[in-house]
This record gives structure tokens, C-alpha cells and sequence, in this order.
């Protein structure tokens, strides 16, 4: 992939036939260990989930079209196959499930996924809708300050789109022509409201225009439409000539989290029809017809994946929850106050 | 050493600490050009430049929230929230989000940043210009909160708050903006995070007190002095968290207390500081904890005479006091 990162118009090709199949993998591997969460919250050991099935192939994509050694990522709680892109262990991913001692995120003070990554720039630091959206802008402006290439990507979905915070942070990024990509998973459902109840035009890419930067919408199960876009977003960031909005839409397989019941709001229909558009599904047959797989390698990586998130299951499900001592910790820096 | 006003020792403390670290960057409504609307700001887009004084739509939980952003990928962002009424917008970004980022990060993530919001009334602002807005701010773990009242205070505190690695809120009385003068020493100083002062001793009764009613109470200490009645005054300074040992130890000492606030009084700081002395002072007083504060009304009205009537003033004071020291 390096070998052609510096050719921004020849995109569609950056993605080589074998760094395609590495990028199934990661999605393979993320389904299996998000299907164990789900069971694992059915045992009562993960409190909460939400699932990413569905959303993988946009994630992954997106991710790789960046830099992980010097970019910045600002998440949200659907981010599941993103932080696996960003090479965050099966043990890792768990440990937040679970609310082990080792959780690297949080140490198990927050639900999975939010907190800060121990390697690379990731982070969510709330539960709260489009917050992380000015914190972005605010990343992103120190970086132009700085004079860094560094991209920040904030993700959200598309209930946050009707967010205060979303209209401020885009109008923002705008006036300072931020280096900022903005990435809505927009899987039409904000918990149980639908996408014509949320919003009156056809896109969410579309409101790009009233901030004076592109918005471009992307089928999120088309990991090499993805990626191209994505990556011309991150070369028109570098480059220092702004922000863009990508839109990418996707299915969410799974009801909101391990709480919901979408047979409540969603018709039979409509859930079978998004079964039709499952992006590991899509991927497969991709690299099939282009003989990069075959039924038998499939099975293999599915069999390895399920074994893999098995031996992480029996590690993490032994560990130790965090002691009570330690919760008083970190609240502030010792040396400012005294709480 | 000069005689400065506040809002001459916050703008020189802005200035100064601009120049002593370049991540320092100043950003709010107005804050360029314009100078802010109380000229806090005023100059500095002139010496730093609009990188480093950046006037932003306006949009109060944006500049909080980049804010944030630039503070934890190292910067030291000083937002201006044009006056407290404004706040609530940002109320998410800073209770919310600002709060916990070390915390919900396990200490991975810090956010040194600092809020500069003037509050408070008794300058015919109304319902939205006139408001006390440091409840919120105080009942909340992981935030600082400071209210020098006077212009030492205003520059050690927020030349502190700055350089702290998380947030800080500084409440600044706009009463006190250009009412109250003092001296400020030219050099550099700071001042702790978390400690009262006792800016006038006595012995037979303790006000704790901040913002402008500190200056409110030493002339009303001074009336009963003439009474013969030595009333103590302590400046809280910080209000998260309070000095619990310097409240405690002069009540403890002068037997009575009176807690002064322009904020109304239920589920407030005083409400706080007498559960304190409660606490912590119980077989030494010789008298009610005695709360004055305004009417338990929206802060505060428009209209002169009610606005007067709103607001706490030497003479209540000095009644209270002359009330409690015949107890």
C-alpha cells in the first residue's frame, strides 16, 4: 500500500489484492469477537453492547486510509471494527466488555470503547451525542497551529447529525479550513427513529455545502469506495485545504445495543433486506470473483477467528476486576488540588 | 508594583502568560479585534495574532468544546464565555466532557484549559446579564473552580489557573471589573489552587464570603466595627475546593459565622461552607450559622429599585451582623 500512498489519483488501486484479504480478516475477526460479546452480555458478564455488524467494512476502510502513527481518532460507541483496524487486541476489546482491571481504555470506569487507547490517538471520552465533533475542531486547530500534517477523523452516526454540537463543529472547521474529516455512519436508525424523522434532505453529505466544504456520500459495504474517498479526504486535509464530510451508508445488523429490540420499530422487511447488504458478506464474494479466496481459505479465517476470540474469552473472562482503591484515582493532576 | 484594576490585572496576566508559553492561546466571541467586551483581551491580537487570539462564531459549546480538543493535544486554551448567562450551551462540554477527560481516561488524557466567565449582577444587567452561575460548576469533580475579587487575586489565580493541568474555571465579578483597584506586584506570582484568606481579622464573629461580596463585607466590617463589633472576613478565593481548614479554624475561633452570597442561597456555596462548620465546629460556636443572600427569586430584575432590593448591600450585612452578635 505505501508503495502507491503518494499517488492520491490512482486511488482504486491503492488497495492491492492481498491487502484486501488482510482487511477481510480484520473484519472477519471483528464479527466473531462482536457475536461473543452478545453472547457473553446474554450471560450476564458484559453489561452492554453495542454492535458494529454491519458498519465493518466502512470502519476498516476509513482506517486505512489514514495514519495511525500521527493521526488522531475521535470515536464513538459503535467503533468496534475501527479500534480492530487500529490493531486493539481481541484480549484488549474484551477487557472493556467485561470491565476487567486491565482494560486499557478506561480501566473499566466507562462503558467499552470510550476512554483513551494506549497506543495509538484514539479516544471518547463521553456517552453523550456529537460532543466528540468541537472537541475534533479543537484537535484539528492544534494541529494547523502546530504546522503538523496530522489528519483527525471524528466519527458519528446518524443521530448525532441533529446535534447543536455537529452544526457548531462543522461551521467551525470551516471558517478555519481544519484538516478535518468528518465520517457519518449513517445506518438510518438513531436507536428507533427512523432517517425521515431525523431530517428533512436526502443526505447528510449534502448539508456539507452550507459550511463550505465537500460532502460526499459512500456505499459504507464497499470497503475499496471507502477507502478511496477517504483517502482523497485525508490527501485534501494534508494538503491544508479543509475539512470534508463523508457520509458512508451502512446496515446496523443488530438492534441498537444489547438493550433494544428492533423488532419493535423495524419491519420484517426491512430487516431482511439489510441482511442483503451484510459487508462481510459483500467482501467475500469480492475477493472470491477475484480469486483471492476461495470457500475453503473462507472457512479457514473463520475458523481461525472463532478460534482466536475463544482464547481470548478464557483469558479475559479469568482476569480480576479492578479494585475498589482504585477508583479514587486520576480525578485530578495531585499536584493541582485537593479533592 | 501599580495600582491596577481587575480587569487591568487580567488582561496583564493574559498578556504575560502569552509570552512566557506559546501554547497559551486565547479564544471566545470578540476576543480579537474588539479587544472583549470588557476589554479583557484588549491588544493581544496586536502582540500574538489571530493564531493565538481567536475570535469564534458565536457559539458557546464549540468554543468550550475546541477548547477541549486543542487542550488535549497540547495547547493551553483560555476560553472566553462572554458573560455567565451564556455558559449554559457549554454547560455539556465543560460539566459533561471537561470534567472527566482525566478521569473516564484513566489519567491518559488531561485538559489543561482554562474559563474566564464574568458573572455576577448589580450592574442593571437583568435576567441574562446579571447571573451567578458557580453552583454547577463547584458540585463537580474533576473541575477547578477560582473567584478572585480582587485584582492580586485575579492575577495570581488566573496565572495558576493556566498553567494547571486541567480545567479551571475563573469567575470573574464584573462589579469588581473597574470598581475595585489594588496593588499588583510586577512581578511574576501565583497563587494556590484550594486556599481562603483572611482579608480582615477580627475576633468576635467570622464572615466567609467571595466575589463582590467580599468588598461588600469589609465595609459592612467596618461599620460594626465602629459598633465594636470585630468582624473577621475570609475571601473563599477558590470555591472547588473549598478550604475546609481555614473555614473551620476561624469559626472555631470566633464562635459565630455568616455566610455571605450574591447567589441565592438554596442548594448554593453557603449552603456548603455551613455544613462545613457544622461539621467540623459544632461545640465551638455559640450562635446559628447564619446564611444572608438574596430572595429566592431569578437573578435579578432589571428595573433599579427592585435590583437594589435584589442584591445584598453593606447595610443588610452590617444588620446581620449586628442581629447575630446579639445572639
Amino acid at each position: 500500500m505505501s508503495a502507491t500512498a503518494n499517488n492520491p489519483s490512482n486511488t482504486t488501486e491503492q488497495l492491492s489484492g492481498a491487502r484486501l484479504l488482510e482487511l477481510y480478516q480484520t473484519m472477519v475477526l471483528s464479527r466473531y469477537l462482536d457475536e461473543r460479546v452478545w453472547l457473553l452480555n446474554r450471560q450476564g458478564k458484559a453489561a452492554i453492547a453495542a454492535s458494529a455488524q454491519g458498519h465493518e467494512a466502512t470502519q476498516v476502510a476509513c482506517v486505512e486510509a489514514t495514519d495511525p502513527s500521527k493521526d488522531h481518532y475521535l470515536i464513538y460507541y459503535r467503533q468496534f471494527a475501527a479500534m480492530m483496524a487500529l490493531g486493539t487486541t481481541p484480549e484488549e476489546m474484551l477487557r472493556g466488555f467485561l470491565a476487567k482491571e486491565d482494560d486499557p481504555m478506561s480501566a473499566a470506569r466507562q462503558f467499552p470503547l470510550h476512554g483513551a487507547h494506549p497506543r495509538v490517538d484514539l479516544f471518547n471520552f463521553s456517552n453523550v451525542i456529537a460532543t466528540q465533533l468541537p472537541q475534533a475542531a479543537g484537535v484539528a486547530l492544534a494541529d494547523k497551529l502546530k504546522g503538523s500534517d496530522a489528519v483527525t477523523v471524528v466519527f458519528f452516526g446518524d443521530g448525532a447529525s441533529s446535534q447543536g454540537d455537529t452544526h457548531e463543529a462543522m461551521n467551525f472547521a470551516g471558517v478555519h479550513k481544519l484538516p478535518l474529516i468528518f465520517f457519518c455512519e449513517n445506518n438510518r436508525y438513531a436507536i428507533s427513529v427512523p432517517i425521515e424523522k431525523q431530517m428533512r434532505v436526502e443526505s447528510v453529505a449534502s448539508r456539507a455545502v452550507g459550511y463550505g466544504f465537500p460532502g460526499v456520500l459512500v456505499d459504507g459495504t464497499d470497503v475499496v469506495a471507502v477507502h478511496e474517498v477517504t483517502k482523497a479526504a485525508v490527501d485534501r486535509a494534508r494538503a491544508g485545504e479543509g475539512p470534508t464530510l463523508i457520509e458512508a451508508s451502512v446496515e446496523r445488523l443488530l438492534p441498537h445495543t444489547t438493550d433494544d429490540d428492533h423488532t419493535r420499530y423495524r419491519s420484517a422487511e426491512d430487516i431482511a433486506h439489510m441482511a442483503e447488504r451484510d459487508p462481510v458478506k459483500i467482501l467475500s464474494a469480492l475477493l472470491k470473483r477475484r480469486d483471492l479466496l476461495n470457500d475453503d481459505s473462507d472457512a479457514e479465517i473463520h475458523a481461525a477467528s472463532k478460534k482466536r476470540v475463544n482464547v481470548a474469552t478464557d483469558t479475559v473472562d479469568a482476569e480480576p476486576y479492578p479494585s475498589v482503591d482504585t477508583m479514587f484515582d486520576h480525578v485530578v493532576d495531585s499536584v493541582g488540588g485537593n479533592f | 508594583m501599580s495600582e491596577q484594576t481587575v480587569i487591568e490585572a487580567v488582561r496583564a496576566t493574559l498578556q504575560s502568560e502569552m509570552r512566557r508559553d506559546g501554547s497559551v492561546i486565547v479564544l471566545g466571541e470578540d476576543v480579537g479585534s474588539r479587544g472583549g467586551v470588557f476589554l479583557a483581551t484588549d491588544g493581544l491580537i496586536d502582540e500574538f495574532g489571530e493564531n493565538r487570539v481567536i475570535d469564534t462564531p458565536l457559539a458557546e459549546s464549540s468554543i468550550c468544546g475546541v477548547a477541549l480538543g486543542a487542550a488535549v493535544n497540547g495547547f493551553r486554551p483560555i476560553a472566553e464565555i462572554q458573560f455567565a448567562d451564556f455558559v449554559w450551551p457549554a454547560i455539556n462540554q465543560l460539566v459533561g466532557e471537561a470534567s472527566k477527560v482525566r478521569y473516564g481516561t484513566n489519567g491518559v488524557k488531561a485538559a489543561p484549559m482554562t474559563v474566564r466567565i464574568p458573572y455576577g449582577g448589580g450592574v442593571r444587567g437583568g435576567l441574562y446579564h446579571s447571573q451567578s452561575i458557580e453552583v454547577l460548576f463547584s458540585h463537580t469533580p474533576g473541575l477547578f473552580v477560582v473567584a478572585p475579587a480582587t485584582p492580586y487575586d485575579a492575577k495570581g489565580l488566573l496565572a495558576t489557573a493556566i498553567r494547571t493541568d486541567d480545567p479551571v474555571i475563573v469567575l470573574e465579578h464584573k462589579r469588581t471589573y473597574r470598581l475595585v483597584k489594588g496593588d499588583v506586584p510586577d512581578e511574576d506570582y501565583t497563587i494556590p489552587i484550594g486556599k481562603a484568606e483572611i482579608k480582615r481579622p477580627g475576633t468576635d464573629m467570622t464572615i466567609v464570603t467571595y466575589g463582590l461580596m467580599l468588598h461588600y463585607s469589609l465595609q459592612a466590617a467596618e461599620m460594626a466595627a465602629v459598633n465594636g463589633i470585630d468582624v473577621e472576613v475570609i475571601d473563599l478565593r477558590t470555591l472547588r475546593p473549598l478550604d475546609e481548614d481555614a473555614i473551620a479554624e476561624s469559626a472555631s475561633r470566633t464562635g459565630k459565622a455568616l455566610i455571605v452570597q450574591e447567589d441565592t442561597p438554596a442548594v448554593s456555596i453557603s449552603s456548603e461552607v455551613a455544613a462545613i462548620i457544622g461539621e467540623r465546629c459544632f461545640f465551638d460556636l455559640d450562635g446559628p450559622i447564619t446564611r444572608l443572600g438574596p430572595p429566592e427569586l431569578p437573578p435579578m430584575p432589571f428595573s433599579p429599585i427592585q435590583e437594589a432590593a435584589f442584591m445584598p448591600s453593606p447595610e443588610k450585612i452590617l444588620a446581620a451582623i449586628t442581629k447575630l452578635s446579639e445572639i
